[in-house]
């Protein structure tokens, strides 16, 4: 898309990649986009009828007067020239017509599951895997416990050998650095194995 | 030298020249002709004398990001900012880029 750029202004914009982090209600995701964050997590609303749905199609929803969805993200300054985004997904499942375009263009996602209840990420771990979209799965221990070794995890998910699972703690940094690195060490083996 | 294309020849922008990681530069200094920009505009404009991305923009402008585009797309047609679009990352990126992501987390 570098193509359909404009004239190259004074101050060369830095080059933007973004990172999904996905999971169900309540997992930390926004703990975690804040945990790496260089500035405090930032947030927008949407109103559902921009993002292209009716208020009308709340119907049978009890909280109708959440006619918006929010978005929140962070930001990891990597160099001058290029500036690393994390957008924390909506967790609702009604929200779900925004992952498609928040998964566009996404070098890839965290899911992270709540190691008490890790089905309810179970949805999000099969939207990426549908779409092919490269994700790692962080597993998140509330308290800091992991009462559950990974492999335990990846049956009770049904995930696949070649889906890195990460014990993590949502609210230290370099646990969810190192969640973010084996995302990024996928990619990078994945680009390694197409000449 | 990147590969830029000057925005003359392009046809009307529209909303899909605008992702969430688009990064948004107003143009300095502003060209001489054309219309007194709004002041939603204005201070987009003004958040965006240095590079910013659509999503920090609407963030601090309090707005939709919905909303936002519609008001770069008109800066963007009036000539008053220049927009980059994210570096492609599906199918099988850049080594060197996916390298440098790496890189800069290790050292967080
Ligand atoms: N004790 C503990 N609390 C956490 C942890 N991660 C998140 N929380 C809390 O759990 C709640 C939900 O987290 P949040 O990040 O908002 O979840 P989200 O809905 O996925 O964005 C918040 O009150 C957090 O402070 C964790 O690892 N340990
Ligand atoms: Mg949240």
């Amino acid at each position: 898309m570098a193509g359909s750029d404009t004239a190259a202004p004074a101050v060369p914009a830095p080059d933007a990649v973004k990172i999904l982090i996905a999971g169900g209600f309540g997992v930390g995701k926004t703990t975690m986009v804040g945990s790496v964050s260089e500035i405090a997590p930032l947030r927008t609303e949407e109103p559902l009828t921009a993002a292209g749905l009716d208020v009308d199609d709340l119907d049978g929803i009890e909280d109708k007067k959440a006619t918006t969805v929010a978005l929140d993200f962070g930001r990891i300054t990597i160099g001058d020239d290029l500036v690393l985004y994390l957008f924390g997904t909506p967790g609702q499942q009604r929200f779900w017509f925004m992952w498609n375009d928040l998964a566009l263009g996404a070098l890839g996602a965290v899911v992270l599951v709540d190691v008490r209840r890790p089905r309810t990420s179970f949805a999000a771990i099969d939207f990426f895997e549908r779409r092919g979209i490269p994700f790692v799965v962080g597993v998140n221990g509330f308290h800091g416990e992991h009462p559950y070794p990974p492999e335990e995890i990846r049956e009770a998910l049904s995930l696949p050998a070649d889906v890195p699972v990460l014990l993590c703690d949502a609210r230290e940094r370099a646990s969810c650095r190192d969640v973010l690195i084996a995302l990024v060490d996928r990619r990078i083996a994945a680009a390694g194995r197409v000449p | 030298m990147r590969p830029f294309t000057l925005t003359g020849g392009r046809t009307r922008p529209s909303r899909a020249d605008f992702t969430l990681i688009t990064t948004v530069t107003a143009v300095d200094p502003p060209p001489e002709h054309g219309p007194r920009p709004q002041p939603e505009q204005t201070r987009i404009l003004r958040l965006c004398a240095r590079p910013v991305v659509v999503a920090e923009l609407a963030a601090h402008l309090d707005l939709p990001v919905s909303v936002v585009v519609i008001l770069l797309c008109d800066l963007l047609e009036a000539g008053r900012i220049t927009v980059r679009q994210p570096r492609p990352v599906s199918g099988s990126p850049d080594p060197n880029l996916l390298q440098k992501v790496r890189d800069g987390l290790g050292r967080l």
